[in-house]
């Protein structure tokens, strides 16, 4: 669901064709019918943007029928806790959660609490520092988590958190379901059927999805109410189980565990705010007093890794240089980032690996931002669109960008290829797995590695003996990887991630070794163990033919190897497996310790009748039967009493764009969402506002196979380019009869921000659905081409505009609304004239789309972009 | 042995037959297009390796197939066929959604008409779309759209793929009619162009029963997949199926091939696809059985395979005997007429 990974994952879809050959039914949720689906045993389409109101309906159908796994349920997730008794459920308030301050748009998670924990901070940095995200995988602190909370084991207390659950899907009735996502009942009843006849304690089922459930404005929500159903149903933690996040490339894990984002440092420690001048007050934050689990020991993670970055001039004495750390006072991501690009407050820009003039939302924003810098650096394979904008973007056409004009100095830095470094990759399942350089890189070709070591290099030289303060974090930095002929040794950078004991020299064996005494230093806490004994263990290659089904000698998974995360939970509370069919771990009372096929995730000698005393904390704190051990109460959450920006429980709201009004409240969209309000950013009416018949049409763009996202490593490939050579956009026969459209002629795609044309493709494949009686059509494209290579064509991602999921700050760019029209689009001038009727017809205004919360009557907008532009 | 077994019908070590000894097993592949994702993959490990040229960047419209057939150019290509019909127990999602009549018929015959005017005629398309029996067809609706219950909208769907590559007869069209001995048979069975020997002469062409072989413009000289023999004498798999992610591709030692491949027919039968079959198979067919046969979900017509492929050379023995028959009353004939004459 959410997720076409026959076309963007054919690797990872190999075991999905394995496991349909051994008996599992494999079902493909998704707008339409792709690659997936043809190898399916059904398709079940649904519009786009409306995944939580179908996940809604099978929750309902699991709680309606009493179908959950109930000894899991009880046992390993919060379902008994009491939730506070001022807590509002969307049922009461019509859409919005207790808490919701209108002025920030923003919600005060207090009301979500347990009744019994303490009261937490507060909401006071409403959406802008989004500490869901800081906090990571985490969780968010829970001050009393290792106390005892007060819980009904027997499920029945009104405010217990699986009454709340009950309550709040109670009206995600398969009629619901139907009016909501067009997804007829009966095929929507076989996915209940199907998911709830292969859970249990024989059987499980995997959830998978991909960016078709991130990329929304109420995202996180999708992947909570995903995992709620894998908890009802005791799918977590199990061999045949889990909740299968398929990343965007290769490697996008391995850039959030050691984060290419903003707010967090690596092993998912976020950032430090101003607020923390002290190492002591920064540990605070990140976690309670009095909770159980293994964040407890972030500060033996934080030091070890400040360790790692100053080395020697890290000691006790100066907070291990913690001061040197940047800190971050709100929305620093890249799409803020881009608005402050054009606002003129941003002056350079570096871009490895990535062409936001043709992979991000609102393609132009991006291409009039970056055409207002000093200075870009752009690393890539090949001149990618992000670095000849100011000479051939679209903008150039319609005048916007005059070459003679652009002020930004572009630096083009060729770049070596995955071949010609060595390296990981961190794939989905958290594995490691190390690629020797195959080649020598061509010319000036480099690799990242080279590229930041040098520059460290070159920028300690220009400011060695500098006496400025604000020089020193530089400076400082034990910059001293093993270098061999001009490039910086990666075997030595997984060495340093893994960490060692400052003591013997000795590489650590994991992050259970680590210290919060400056005795020990590590790149990356969750990574430590990867190069244990001093061997380079993510490039074990042993044949999955010469061990068992768990692989364990081939790369290496983090935390320690586990391949099954919370693996604990696949054994009953007593530490039996829940049954020989489905056994994973267990407890083995002989050898007093854990054992099993897979490595324990949990501490090995802790019986599963353990009970902390009561003033434990930490790990300590854990019971023998808590398997999510990282979890500040043990437990997993189907109710998150804090850590999300917009409500404890999914939800189902209309994407920012949708032709139709909620059906299920009257409020609208996610409360929570970043709007901007800009008159560069401009959003479609949609409900209650008048006018979103001028954009009748639900737009959806994804992927191709044979192509790779913003198309810099496939379109100037002939052998992939030949294979799929032409943009084109997919259109039912319904839709094609509607508006005129002939297969293999010309169409374009219109939205407020921009008009996009392609070949039309009329196939069966897409559908119309029945939405609250009403006929709505999808229109898909691939999102792959821009300006350059072997096919130019229009940039598909120009259509959205940007708006965020509050908790992520993640772009909604897997729905809006659109028009179509046949033929090619105008050009130059002719263009934005065509752009200015739509926006005049549907009474677009920078103010459409900012009523948030919309039982109430204001607007809002995020905070800090020039007022001018509102004007 | 009879000459008669050397042209057509089952051979057991066709290796042999063409003077190998000690020779290893015959190779093959066996393509499992109930498995195929339609990645291409195949097509672009088999350019990468043997380094065969682009093939024109040209938007076919044939669902996502845009290499169209087998060429000089192109050693696999993946067929996608769309239908308007089911598969197996599979659910395609269209019952009780508000459609109407399908496109498929429509764009398969717009995009047939296309193929014919285009450059090369079009004619070695091997994926030129089937007509469907005309009672098949629903009647065009002039309803407006979504305005049908969905009782008379399309319901049923089908997305077959398939890779289809050189078959590597036992009895090689290709390799009998060549004249200057550029194809030859290897020591695993199949049947490889030496590009050095080839005068572009272009029997072959018309010898092959699949419309595999091709003559590569500007060259001149045949092409076609070599199973990767540089590979094979280095005992590695051919690159396509070294690439295929889901095992569609299988490369063996035909025998287990076959056993392999027909356990998986009864598999899919027992699981609810009656419609599995295998087809170049059998040694008893046309050609003496594929080395590279298939695991299909419909007629081959429908992926543009032909139904009952015959090597030209089956019917020699056959044409000298006529020939021989013809020869012989016309010298009884002759005989006949003289000797009259001298009565």
């Amino acid at each position: 669901m959410g997720s076409n990974m026959a076309e963007a994952h054919p690797v990872g879809f190999q075991w999905v064709m394995e496991a349909k050959a051994r008996g599992a039914e494999v079902l493909h949720i998704d707008p339409r019918f792709t690659r997936t689906s043809a190898l399916a045993d059904a398709h079940v389409p649904l519009r786009a943007g409306t995944d939580i109101a179908f996940l809604g309906g099978v929750i309902n159908h699991i709680l309606s029928n009493d179908l959950d796994f109930r000894e899991y349920v009880v046992a390993y997730t919060n379902a008994s806790f009491l939730v506070r008794e001022d807590y509002r459920d969307t049922e009461d308030l019509d859409g919005l959660f207790s808490g919701y301050d209108e002025a920030k748009a923003a919600y005060d998670p207090s009301t979500w609490h347990y009744e019994s924990v303490a009261q937490p901070e507060g909401g006071g940095h409403g959406k802008e520092m989004s500490s869901s995200y800081q906090h990571g995988s985490g969780g968010p602190v829970l001050e009393g988590g290792s106390e005892e909370i007060a819980a009904d084991p027997t499920l029945q207390h009104p405010r217990c958190v699986f009454q709340i659950l009950k309550r709040h899907f109670a009206r995600y009735t398969p009629e619901m379901v139907e009016a909501t996502c067009g997804t007829p009942k009966e095929l929507f009843q076989r996915v209940c059927d199907a998911w709830t006849r292969n859970s249990g304690r024989e059987r499980t089922a995997a959830l998978v999805y991909s960016v078709g459930w991130t990329q929304h404005s109420v995202g996180a929500q999708y992947i909570r109410a995903g995992s709620i159903i894998q908890l009802l149903l005791g799918n977590i933690g199990r061999p045949g189980g889990g909740v299968f996040a398929l990343r965007g490339h290769a490697s996008i894990q391995g850039s959030t565990d050691i984060p290419t984002l903003f707010n967090l440092l690596p092993g998912y420690l976020p950032m430090p705010t101003p607020d923390h001048t002290t190492l002591a007050e920064y540990l605070d934050s990140v976690r309670a007093d009095k909770q159980k689990g293994f964040w407890r020991n972030a500060d033996a993670y934080t030091v070890s890794l400040l360790k790692e970055y100053w080395g020697d001039k890290a000691t006790a004495d100066n907070d291990f240089c913690f001061g040197y750390l940047p800190r971050i006072n709100g929305d620093h991501g890249t799409y803020r980032t881009v608005m402050d690009m054009v606002d003129g407050k941003v002056s350079g820009y570096f871009l490895l690996g990535q062409n936001p003039a043709v992979g991000s939302a609102h393609g132009r924003l991006q291409r009039l931002g970056m055409a207002n810098l000093d200075w870009l650096v752009v690393r890539d394979l090949t001149m990618i669109e992000s670095a000849t904008f100011w000479k051939d973007s679209p903008e150039i056409e319609t005048g916007e960008i005059v070459p003679e004009q652009c002020r930004t100095e572009v630096f083009f830095f060729p770049a070596a290829s995955h071949v010609e470094k060595e390296g990981t990759f961190t794939q989905t399942q958290r594995m490691l797995q190390w690629r020797e350089k195959a080649v020598e890189p061509a010319g000036d070709q480099r690799s990242e590695l080279w590229f930041f070591h040098h520059l460290g290099r070159l920028v300690r030289e220009r400011l060695a003996g500098s006496a400025d303060e604000r020089d020193r974090p530089v400076l400082d930095l034990a910059w001293d990887h093993a270098v061999h002929d001009d490039e910086p040794s990666a075997e030595d950078v997984l060495r340093r991630i893994n960490g060692q004991d400052l003591t013997t020299g000795q590489e650590l064996g994991g992050y259970l070794e680590l210290k919060a005494d400056g005795s020990t230093s590590c790149g990356c806490w969750i990574y430590s163990g990867v190069y244990a004994d001093g061997v380079n263990q993510a490039a074990r290659r042993k044949s999955r033919f010469e061990q068992d089904l768990y692989a364990r000698e081939w790369g290496w998974v983090w935390p320690l190897n586990r391949r099954v995360l919370y693996n604990r939970a696949s054994a009953d509370p007593q530490g039996r497996p829940w049954s020989e069919r489905k056994a994973l771990v267990w407890w083995d009372a002989e050898r007093g310790e854990w054992t099993g096929h897979d490595v324990p995730d949990f501490e090995k000698t802790k019986p599963p009748d353990h009970v902390p005393p009561p003033d434990a904390v930490g790990p300590a704190a854990l019971r023998g039967d808590d398997p999510f051990i990282m979890q500040s109460d043990g437990k997993a959450w189907l109710f998150a009493p804090s850590g999300l920006a917009d409500g404890p429980l999914p939800t189902h709201y209309e994407p920012h764009e949708s032709p139709f009004r909620n059906p299920f409240y009257t409020q609208q969209a996610n409360p929570a969402r970043k709007v901007y309000g800009r008159r560069d950013n401009p959003s479609h009416p949609s409900p209650p506002e008048a006018h979103g018949e001028v954009f009748p049409f639900v737009f959806t763009a994804a992927r191709l196979t044979e192509h790779h996202t913003a198309g810099g490593m496939s379109r100037t490939l002939p052998y992939l380019s030949e294979l799929q050579p032409d943009l084109f956009v997919e259109v039912s026969p319904e839709l094609a009869k509607l508006r005129g459209l002939a297969h293999l002629g010309w169409a374009h795609v219109v939205t407020a921000r921009a008009a996009v044309e392609a070949r039309v493709f009329v196939t069966d494949r897409m559908a119309p659905l029945r939405v609250q009686d009403q006929v709505v059509h999808q229109v898909w494209m691939p999102y792959h081409w821009g300006g350059s290579g072997l096919v130019p064509r229009d940039v598909v991602n120009d259509l959205f505009g940007v708006v965020l999921d509050p908790n992520v700050f993640i772009q909604e760019s897997k729905v809006a609304t659109c028009d179509v029209r046949p033929g090619r689009r105008p050009r130059g001038a002719a263009l934005l004239a065509l752009l200015d009727e739509y926006r005049a017809r549907a009474g677009i205004t920078p103010e459409t789309g900012t009523q948030v919360a919309t039982a109430h009557d204001t607007e809002h907008v995020e905070p800090g972009h020039a007022t001018e532009d509102r004007s | 042995m009879t000459t008669e077994n050397r042209l057509s019908g089952p051979l057991p070590d066709v290796a042999a037959e063409a003077g190998h000894t000690g020779h290893p097993p015959r190779v093959g592949f066996f393509t499992d297009t109930s498995v195929c994702i339609g990645c291409k993959a195949c097509e672009v490990a088999c350019k990468e390796w043997n380094d065969v040229p682009e093939d024109g960047l040209d938007l076919l419209g044939m669902s996502f197939d845009n290499t169209g057939a087998l060429g000089a150019n192109s050693w696999r290509h993946v067929a996608f066929i769309e239908q308007e019909r089911p598969l197996g127990e599979q659910s395609p999602g269209l019952a009780g959604l508000p459609t109407g009549p399908s496109a498929i018929r429509e764009t398969t015959g717009f995009v047939a008409g296309e193929l014919h005017g285009s450059p090369r005629g079009g004619g070695e398309l091997g994926t030129s779309p089937l007509e469907r029996a005309p009672e098949d067809l629903g009647m065009p609706s002039f309803d407006l759209p979504g305005a049908t219950t969905g009782a008379e909208g399309r319901t049923d769907f089908r997305w077959l793929m398939a890779s289809d590559v050189c078959k590597h007869c036992t009895h090689a069209g290709c390799l009998d009619v060549c004249p200057t001995g550029a194809l030859f048979r290897t020591e695993f069975g199949s049947v490889v162009v030496q590009q050095d020997i080839c005068n572009g002469c272009g029997y072959c062409v018309s010898g092959c029963p699949y419309g595999v072989i091709d003559r590569r413009p500007g060259d001149g000289r045949a092409q076609k997949c070599t199973l990767c023999y540089d590979r094979l004498h280095d005992g590695l798999e051919p690159a396509c199926a070294k690439a295929c992610p889901t095992d569609s591709i299988q490369f063996g030692e035909l025998d287990e091939l076959r056993e392999r491949a027909a356990r998986r027919v009864e598999d899919l039968h027992e699981r609810g696809v009656p419609e599995a079959r295998l087809y170049g198979h059998d040694p008893e067919d046309g050609v003496g059985g594929n080395g590279a046969f298939f695991l299909l979900l419909d007629e081959p017509e429908v992926y543009g395979l032909p139904p009952d492929p015959v090597v030209p050379t089956r019917e020699l023995p056959a044409m000298w005997k006529y020939a021989g028959m013809a020869a012989s009353a016309l010298l009884a004939a002759a005989v006949a007429a003289f000797g009259g004459r001298r009565r």
